[in-house]
């Protein structure tokens, strides 16, 4: 229960700070929508059937533009110095961890829900909610899980900016194949069968990756 | 003087100087010329040889790292630098190897099936660790920073290489010969080729890593040596 309330209590502050200036979401959304434009010139998508190419663009919206969030995530409280107290509060680190990660999955998810319906829009494509809308959320946990671990791993480093996606792509790869080919899926109006194998990759990715990272923040930010 | 240490490091280099010699004879003399592949097959014994030197320096990055986090010691972290710097090498080493055999045999430098895709994004894992490490040099945490990542792109290796096949079995198959292992059989000459190679470069990779580590303790020992003076 205190563990809990410990976490509720990161998420608290993370979305006071941010519903304060709104500055990283507005960044983000305005940032996934330049993504999309962007996509349109670079492959003509008027002339492509959007359910093939669509969970492309979509997901490199996602990721492009979740790393922009993920990479604030620590950098603004390394630089108000925040963390600090963050770190010196009695709040055990795994809640710190769960706490940040549900306050950067909750950020990429508003980018997300403004993202979707934009993409619709623009590429006059119809959006299949159900089961699209479980598997971006469960491809989101993993991104938000392990980029919160590395965004706090590439804060400290010298060229922080750079070296966040440097480390997260990689290492996100398997995440993003799986989440690409379930949302083609569904975007294509596919059967669940077809596409099993995809849905356990990314589940068993978010459950393994969201013990280890639990495990392993602690030794990210102890001083 | 020499140290203890220095001797058993000769008698490793000695080895891995004898398994070297042992295996470019067999790989060029020894084992027979493949009938479908001609000669350019026997970059394949190189090819292997580092694959495996390199997947056994990314399990080690990880071992040390783990190691490190539960112990602190300096010592680990020295071992997982030297074996990431090392293990680099032999990937890319692999990389090369591999396409070079790939372009005579399916006539392209470079396909997306799953053990090259696999084999590249694991590349990129490693780069990026290295990366971690440089950029953080100056940080007391970067050893703490690198362990955490080697074992995240440890566990990362086995999912990717799971992903890839799946992501093969779905898109059109372009080289069906490489999609079940090595087609070409394998002469028992060819085989005991193949072992020596892998011992031997398992044996530079181990005659590098002591060399690397023993530098960078080197370097400790004049760093606190200058410490103590300027202090002094």
């Amino acid at each position: 229960m205190k563990f809990l309330r410990q976490v509720a209590a990161i998420v608290q502050k993370d979305l006071a700070a941010e519903l304060r200036t709104k500055e990283n979401l507005s960044a983000m959304i305005v940032f996934s929508l330049l993504v999309l434009v962007i996509f349109n010139f670079a492959f003509e998508l008027q002339g492509l059937d959007i359910t093939v190419v669509g969970s492309g663009v979509l997901w490199t919206a996602f990721t492009f533009s979740g790393i922009l969030g993920l990479g604030r995530s620590f950098a603004a409280e390394k630089d108000k110095g925040s963390l600090e107290g963050v770190l010196l509060s009695p709040v055990d680190r795994g809640a710190v961890f769960l706490g940040k990660a549900i306050s950067n999955f909750l950020f990429i998810s508003v980018m997300e829900a403004v993202t979707l319906p934009l993409f619709a829009l623009l590429n006059n494509a119809a959006i299949p909610w159900f089961p699209l809308v479980p598997y971006v959320v469960l491809g989101t946990v993993g991104f938000a899980a392990m980029g919160t671990l590395l965004s706090a791993v590439a804060s400290s480093t010298k060229m922080r900016e750079v070296m966040l996606p440097i480390l997260l792509f990689p290492v996100t790869v398997p995440l993003l194949m799986a989440a690409v080919k379930l949302t083609g899926g569904a975007l294509q109006a596919r059967d669940f069968s077809e596409v099993t194998n995809w849905f356990s990759i990314l589940v068993a990715y978010d459950a393994i990756f969201l013990v280890v990272a639990f495990w392993v923040f602690e030794y990210v930010v102890e001083e | 003087m020499k140290r203890n240490s220095d001797r058993w490091l000769d008698v490793l280099g000695l080895a891995t100087l004898v398994f070297i010699v042992a295996g470019l004879y067999m790989a060029f003399v020894y084992a027979q010329t493949e009938v479908n592949m001609g000669l350019v097959y026997r970059i394949f014994f190189f090819h292997l040889g580092s694959v495996a030197a390199g997947f056994f320096a990314i399990t080690l990055v990880a071992i040390a790292g783990l190691a490190y986090l539960r112990t602190n010691s300096r010592a680990w972290d020295r071992v997982a630098e030297a074996s990431a710097e090392i293990g680099i090498v032999f990937c890319t080493i692999a990389l090369i190897t591999g396409s070079i055999w790939a372009k005579p045999i399916w006539g392209v430098w470079w396909t997306w099936d799953p053990r090259l895709t696999s084999f590249l994004i694991l590349w990129l894992i490693y780069i990026a660790y290295l990366m971690l490490r440089a950029s953080a040099r100056d940080d007391p945490r970067v050893a703490r920073f690198s362990a955490v990542f080697g074992i995240v792109g440890f566990i990362d290796v086995p999912i990717v290489i799971v992903s890839a096949r799946y992501w093969r079995a779905i898109s059109p198959v372009l080289f069906q010969e490489n999609a079940q292992g090595f087609t070409f059989g394998l002469t028992p000459e060819m085989i005991q080729t193949l072992v020596v190679c892998i011992i031997a470069y398992l044996l530079l990779f181990f005659y590098l890593l002591a060399q690397r580590v023993r530098l960078e303790s080197l370097r400790d020992e004049i760093m606190a040596i200058r410490r103590a003076r300027s202090a002094g």
